[in-house]
């Protein structure tokens, strides 16, 4: 197991030099550099601004000189908030992005997980259609058009619960952004619930058990629940990389200072470095998680053999 | 493909059979065939200010069946240009995605060995990739044309297929026909292009069907952010979007495209679905 996990990590250093060069090379490749704004700066300032940053340095001198940097777990000055490190932008936003997307997950276990068992056992019935037609809906609304229907119903029109200004810590401040980006997860979870739930139901040793006298609730959080648990934790992987995306939009239709939305703004500034320092984190993120999916598949099944 | 007719009339007879899928189907066109339609029956256009006439609501009289946007363009026809463009770069895109991930997955898998690993790195690699930044950064960078919005999602949506074709490809290659065909001396690209391609043609609809709904909702989250398509031009997305601005005093702006946005993507789904068990029977 820990000699799996070194190999895996060590094989995600390739990908995390892939995703820095693509950055690095689409950035500098792209017309316009961060100081030229619309103001006219005299030359001389320019110059020296650029060279406080190495940007008149060769391109291959500025590229090695961030990997070194980053090497540290430096990733270097933002252009665009002065005197701002992006290690302290991440370190500012990540908590936000990390509440949000933490709670958005656990709903979308619980209120998913629930529904698909639900239709399951219910499978042909009006509930199952119901909840599965539901489910599809989930799924094909986007989280920018959600966003605006909560705050739309819950705080402009019901005054039930606030919209924008983040208060860290405020479980009423959390819930309708959280929610919004719940929403397709728990859709998703819902239907390979269901569809997991009536493979399970059908094997043998779920037979024998019902073929004891146990009590249809011991069946299923028993003997049921753990094999069906499988599919969902390989979806949780790649589940993190739409979770980033969402809370982009989330962020911004909220106004939470999260991470997502400085990474807008970096972009359209050419902030080199809070572009490749989110890039980064992002892959970082996706990487991490697979892996831990990968433990947790491990963990859980164990005729899974970790290589 | 000699023989086919069979498995394709098997096949749509069973997806006749499935009555939320056609009814998607029917639902889809209707959708396509009034965004092809309404703009040239229209007496209005999508750019054109009515300053007399600003954000009205829905109404029966006075032509403006779904009421009007804050510069007084007509509604209606706003969300048939915008369905025209999500559509056009949903089935463009997937186009692009799926020709690539075809080419990919269909020569990783029937080449193997070395070539097969090394390809197949890539695409591990590429999926820890975070994707939506990069294709953010590209339209900023870049300029936000549309062929651009085009080329980037299909560029980055097409590594699926590749594994599920390589996969499938994997398997293609023990027949018996593939082995005649390599006995009677058809070779590599040729193998791949005749024999190999066809018989993949099945799961690669499936999939390009799947794949418009997500690419339609990429380019609308593109759009969302003030990336993708530029006024007055419009896509479902940038219509939302708008919406989202004028929401407190005139909903209409926001729900009508909303509505429009749903109903593409989970029609799409839902024939997605449909296919899938109309096209694939084993995997029930």
């Amino acid at each position: 197991m820990l000699r799996y996990t070194a190999r895996r990590l060590l094989g995600a250093l390739p990908t995390l030099l892939v995703i820095v060069t693509l950055a690095f090379v689409l950035l500098h490749a792209a017309p316009g550099g961060p100081f030229d704004s619309e103001k006219r700066m005299m030359p001389e300032i320019q110059k020296s601004i650029e060279a406080k940053y190495h940007l008149d340095e060769p391109l291959w001198r500025q590229y090695l000189r961030y990997l070194g940097d980053l090497a540290h777990g430096d990733l270097g000055p933002s252009f665009q908030y002065r005197s701002t490190s992006v290690n302290e932008i991440i370190a500012q936003g990540l908590p936000v992005d990390a509440t949000i997307g933490l709670t958005a997950i656990t709903l979308a276990l619980v209120v998913g997980g629930a529904v698909g068992i639900n239709a399951a056992l219910r499978r042909g019935t009006r509930w199952d259609y119901g909840s599965m037609a539901i489910a599809v809906a989930g799924i094909s609304t986007p989280v920018f058009v959600v966003a605006p229907l909560l705050i739309l119903i819950f705080a402009i029109k019901l005054h039930w619960l606030p919209a924008g200004d983040w208060v860290h810590g405020s479980p009423s401040h959390l819930l309708l952004p959280a929610v919004a980006l719940a929403l397709p997860y728990t859709a998703y979870v819902a239907r390979m619930m269901r569809a997991s739930t009536i493979d399970v139901l059908n094997s043998p040793f779920i037979r024998t058990a019902r073929a004891k006298g146990l009590p249809l609730r011991l069946i299923v959080w028993r003997h049921a629940l753990p094999p069906t648990l499988t599919p969902l934790v390989s979806f949780l992987g790649p589940a993190i990389a739409g979770l980033l995306t969402g809370s982009i939009v989330v962020e911004s239709v909220f106004g939470l200072p999260g991470i997502g939305r400085y990474f807008i703004t970096a972009a359209l500034n050419r902030d080199y470095t809070l572009v490749i320092g989110i890039s980064v984190l992002y892959g970082a993120l996706i990487i991490l998680f697979n892996l831990l999916a990968d433990l947790c598949y491990a963990w859980i099944d164990p005729r899974v053999r970790l290589r | 493909m000699s023989g086919a007719p069979g498995l394709w009339r098997q096949a749509l007879r069973r997806l006749r059979m499935q009555r939320m899928s056609m009814a998607a189907a029917l639902l889809l066109a209707v959708i396509m065939l009034a965004c092809l339609l309404l703009p040239l029956l229209s007496p209005y256009d999508y750019f054109t200010p009515h300053f007399e006439l600003l954000s009205r609501g829905p109404m029966l009289a006075g032509g403006h069946l779904l009421g009007t946007d804050p510069l007084g363009r007509d509604l209606l026809l706003r969300v048939m240009w915008g369905c025209r463009i999500s559509l056009a770069v949903g089935i463009a895109a997937s186009l692009v995605s799926v020709l690539i991930g075809v080419t990919w997955g269909a020569t990783a898998g029937y080449v193997g060995g070395l070539t097969d690993a090394l390809m197949m790195r890539a695409v591990d690699i590429l999926y820890s990739v975070p994707f939506v930044p990069f294709v953010i950064v590209l339209t900023v960078l870049f300029g936000r044309e549309l062929w651009l919005i085009f080329l980037a999602i299909g560029a980055v949506s097409w590594l699926d297929t590749a594994r599920i074709v390589r996969g499938e490809t994997l398997s293609l290659k023990q027949r018996e026909f593939i082995e005649a065909a390599r006995v009677s001396g058809v070779r590599g690209a040729a193998m791949i292009a005749r024999h190999i391609v066809p018989n993949l043609i099945g799961i690669v609809i499936i999939y390009a069907t799947l794949a418009i709904p997500t690419v339609i909702l990429f380019e609308a989250f593109l759009s969302f952010l003030g990336l993708g398509v530029q006024s007055p031009l419009a896509s479902l997305g940038s219509l939302v979007a708008d919406g989202t601005s004028e929401m407190q005093s005139h909903p209409h702006l926001l729900i009508v495209p909303a509505v429009f946005l749903a109903a593409i993507i989970y029609c799409f789904n839902y024939l997605g679905d449909g296919l899938r068990d109309a096209l694939d029977p084993r995997d029930r």
